[in-house]
């Protein structure tokens, strides 16, 4: 049975630029609560490898490495949780819209090149990194129960909300 | 009885030991180097630390799972700070020296050195 907030939650984190949904229904619990987070941290990790195999601008290069490094961080920070807390991640509608819209995107990124590719991969961190910190402050946060989560899903989002005014500002600057 | 009398002094040395003690007493505090240190947590520089001076050294504590680094803008310091780490800046010169993180250039902060 497909979990209505979740599904609302992957409306939610795939509306870009649209309205959020403001229907309430039953919050994800932590195990899809891990998973989503997770899952973001990995795509994202995965769109820095893309930039690293695609560009040759120094700064886009620094940028996708520090989203690798630091996005692997906690990711790995996640998984020393969850085993913890013993909490099996559990996959979950929003997860799989995130991977699904991620999977077009690379797509669609494969086919540029040069600054084209750059000037692409950077608005869609900024517009990932805001869709993200949307998602946390407003569902997977509160939602959050064990408390060692919840502290872990906020520092993702400090972190997160720098990547994404870096991203902004590197944005500003290959217009 | 015999007096035996001490040598005359040389004028010169008259004049160096009264230029000596004319001198000021030499500050501890300003001869001492001293060790300020900047915890980094929470994507965050802590404050600055007051009283710094030329010849001071900056520890660095890095407490975040991430790599950051202090770096200065006038590229007098540029320390590599891998996650639970630390590490030092000595500081040469004066003045308000800004630095930030290249990682997460929204991460900032100043130093204000004195002589």
């Amino acid at each position: 049975m497909i979990n209505k907030l979740v599904l609302c939650g992957a409306c939610a984190l795939l509306m870009l630029s649209g309205p959020a949904i403001a229907q309430k229904a039953a919050a994800p619990n932590d195990a899809e609560i891990a998973h989503i987070a997770y899952t973001a941290g990995q795509l994202d990790e995965d769109a820095g490898k893309q930039a690293l195999a695609r560009s040759h601008n120094k700064a886009v290069r620094s940028f996708a490495e520090t989203m690798i490094r630091d996005h692997g961080a906690v990711n790995a920070q996640a998984l020393a949780l969850v085993k913890k807390l013993h909490v099996t991640p559990q996959d979950n509608a929003t997860s799989e819209a995130l991977t699904k819209q991620a999977k077009e995107k690379a797509r669609e990124l494969g086919k540029l090149s040069g600054s084209a590719f750059d000037r692409a991969y950077i608005q869609n961190e900024v517009a990932f990194h805001r869709t993200v910190n949307g998602a946390l402050k407003t569902t997977l946060i509160p939602s959050a129960h064990s408390t060692e989560l919840k502290s872990l899903l906020e520092t993702g989002l400090t972190l997160f909300e720098e990547h994404q005014k870096h991203a902004e500002q590197l944005a500003a600057k290959l217009r | 009885m015999t007096v035996r009398r001490s040598p005359p002094i040389p004028p010169l040395s008259l004049a160096v030991a009264a230029a000596v003690l004319a001198l000021p007493p030499a500050s501890p505090a300003a001869a001492a180097s001293r060790v300020h240190t900047i915890i980094i947590d929470k994507m965050k520089f802590g404050p600055a630390p007051a009283g710094i001076h030329t010849g001071d050294t900056i520890i660095w504590v890095n407490r975040d799972m991430f790599k950051h680094s202090a770096t200065a803008r006038d590229k007098s310091f540029n320390v590599d700070l891998p996650p639970n780490s630390r590490g030092k800046t000595l500081i040469r010169h004066s003045g308000t020296i800004a630095f930030y993180c290249i990682y997460h250039p929204g991460m900032t902060g100043s130093l204000s050195v004195a002589k």
